[in-house]
């Protein structure tokens, strides 16, 4: 047996398992805020990706400005989202809703692929990419740095919900929208202000996976692979959304370890987060942290 | 009406609600016709049975009715003069008015700080901390709980839920049943520190009550409603003198051996 793979494929698990936790904090901040579940969550990290991309390639703006530039965009772009398409679908079905999710991905997808092509394209070198040798496993600097992003987000998130004015009238809401309203509360703001954060967040996911991977349209593959990651976490935890990402981060790797070991199978990368999906459901459906009375999809 | 009533009346109208409709999901008529006038600076109660449209009259005014598929539909709501009748909430939050609904609606995953931050949403000035003090001024017990909110007392949570109306700075709090489920000596203290609350900040304060002898001790006026009319009204003297209150809510004025006397339902019906 290859401990050394296996020890840097566990490493690899936690360094992709914290975006697969950013991304799923994203979802889960939509989710809690809103009660909508978001299928096109995954299409966010392909428009920030993209948008980026276009600004460094076809505009041939420098890293500082295109980075914040996107970011900027993304701000609109969620909240024009929610205002335009998901305000009039208030008090509707919760059925509806996820069909229009669904729809708006199915759209960013197919519209992406008609502006930039089907096939990967590699981002600009922004930032000087090497290995570093830590306690003997070859780490890529890329990803050292992707998993710093991704804690600083974490941390940002908490003191965010702890301390801040919108943070507090965000989790008022989450809690009863009612109560939140006779605070003086505006709901419709807030809905708008969490699509806003979870779509730049999410697309600041989009461009830190883009610059490591490439773009593709295989971005929007995560956020179909946040599906497993919020159910194990509980659809309304932010805490089990990164306890989540880190175990399926892990458990893809460690089954593709074993695949290529002994089984064979081939695709266990891909395949194994959807198993843990189904084995979870079946015995704790409302995941590790999440509250017992929420809907289940 | 006597002189007391008339110098309760001379005083600036701070909320003057006139003749109001109100109805909800478009078909059920809940109050049909309310006029009520609260003046700056007095406790003024609103009594009655159960669906008597008591809440009602105060989500029409806080706007929350709009959250419940309500619309007042006929008749007017004047704060300092303006029109506020179907409003968004958080307008009315804004403009000075604070509802403190039924049953002690804090946020239960929140630590008791937190929800008096919350409280001052609207605020965005330097001084929150200063009032959180002030606050625990008036509810000192409040002070030493720190864990989540939703592990506190029922009158803990009563407290914290006055508390945070009064980190809005509001000039009006709508106080929907401060005394529901609370301990006989609960509902004391608690109606002691709404009254120093009035005199001390000088807020005006509109209090729906089932408790009409505790209500009517701490107002200057009342109003009585059954079945979305306002039946009576009158100083909380006469109220507490008259009759019919005593025989309706006051738990009975003479001595009540047996229920042979009790007067007819007919009686009741009059005021209608």
């Amino acid at each position: 047996m290859n401990f050394d793979l296996l020890i840097q494929l566990i490493v690899n698990g936690i360094i992709v398992g914290t975006l697969y936790g950013v991304v799923a904090m994203c979802f889960v901040l939509i989710y809690k805020s809103t009660k909508i579940v978001n299928f096109a969550q995954g299409e966010f990290l392909l428009i920030g990706a993209w948008t980026c991309w276009a600004l460094l390639v076809k505009f041939e703006l420098p890293f500082y400005v295109s980075f914040p530039l996107t970011l900027a965009f993304m701000v609109v772009f969620g909240i024009l989202l929610q205002v335009v398409v998901l305000r009039p679908m208030i008090g509707e079905p919760i059925i509806s809703v996820i069909m229009v999710t669904i729809g708006l991905s199915m759209f960013f997808q197919a519209l992406v692929a008609w502006i930039f092509g089907g096939y990967t394209k590699a981002y600009p070198k922004v930032f000087e990419t090497e290995s570093v040798n830590i306690l003997g496993l070859q780490i890529e600097s890329a990803y050292i740095m992707s998993m710093v992003i991704s804690l600083i987000i974490m941390i940002g998130f908490y003191y965010f919900f702890k301390y801040s004015r919108l943070g507090l009238a965000m989790r008022a809401t989450a809690f009863n929208q009612q109560i939140a309203q006779s605070l003086g509360i505006s709901v419709k703001h807030v809905f708008a202000a969490s699509w806003a954060i979870s779509a730049v967040v999410s697309a600041l996911a989009g461009v830190v996976i883009g610059m490591v991977n490439g773009v593709s349209s295989a971005l929007s593959f995560i956020g179909i692979k946040v599906f497993p990651v919020v159910i194990l976490g509980g659809l309304d935890s932010i805490i089990g959304s990164i306890a989540g990402g880190l175990i399926i981060g892990v458990l893809e790797n460690v089954a593709e370890f074993f695949d290529s070991q002994w089984l064979h199978i081939g695709n266990m990368y891909n395949i194994a987060p959807f198993y843990a999906l189904v084995i979870i459901l079946m015995i704790k459906p409302y995941g590790l942290f999440g509250t017992k009375d929420i809907e289940r999809i | 009406m006597g002189e007391a009533v008339q110098s309760v009346k001379s005083k600036e109208v701070l909320l003057s609600i006139n003749n109001i409709e109100v109805v909800y999901d478009e078909v059920i008529l809940v109050l049909r016709g309310i006029s009520l006038d609260v003046p700056k600076g007095e406790i003024v109660t609103l009594l009655g049975p159960n669906g008597a449209g008591k809440s009602t009259t105060l989500k029409a005014i806080s706007g929350l009715l709009k959250t419940e598929d309500g619309e007042v539909t006929r008749g007017s709501i004047q704060f300092k003069g303006d029109s506020i009748s179907n409003r968004d909430p958080d307008e009315i939050v804004r403009r000075g008015i604070f509802q403190v609904m039924e049953g002690r609606r804090i946020v239960e995953d929140m630590t008791v700080i937190e929800n008096l931050r919350l409280g001052a949403y609207t605020r965005r000035d330097r001084e929150i901390n200063s009032d959180i003090e002030k606050v625990f001024h008036y509810f000192p017990r409040l002070k030493e709980r720190t864990g989540m909110a939703g592990y506190l007392s029922g009158g803990e949570q009563q407290m914290l839920a006055i508390g945070r109306s009064l980190m809005a700075r509001p000039e009006m709090i709508l106080l929907d049943e401060p005394s529901m489920g609370l301990s006989p000596l609960l509902v004391k203290e608690v109606f002691g520190i709404i009254r120093n609350i009035n005199r001390e900040q000088g807020i005006t304060m509109l209090l729906v009550e089932q408790n009409a002898n505790m209500a009517l001790h701490s107002a200057a006026y009342g109003y009585v409603m059954e079945s979305g009319k306002i039946v009576l009204d009158g100083t909380s003297e006469e109220l507490l003198s008259n009759e019919d209150m005593k025989e309706f809510y006051l738990s009975g004025g003479e001595d009540r051996k047996s229920f042979k006397n009790l007067k007819s339902y007919k009686r009741r019906k009059r005021w209608m």
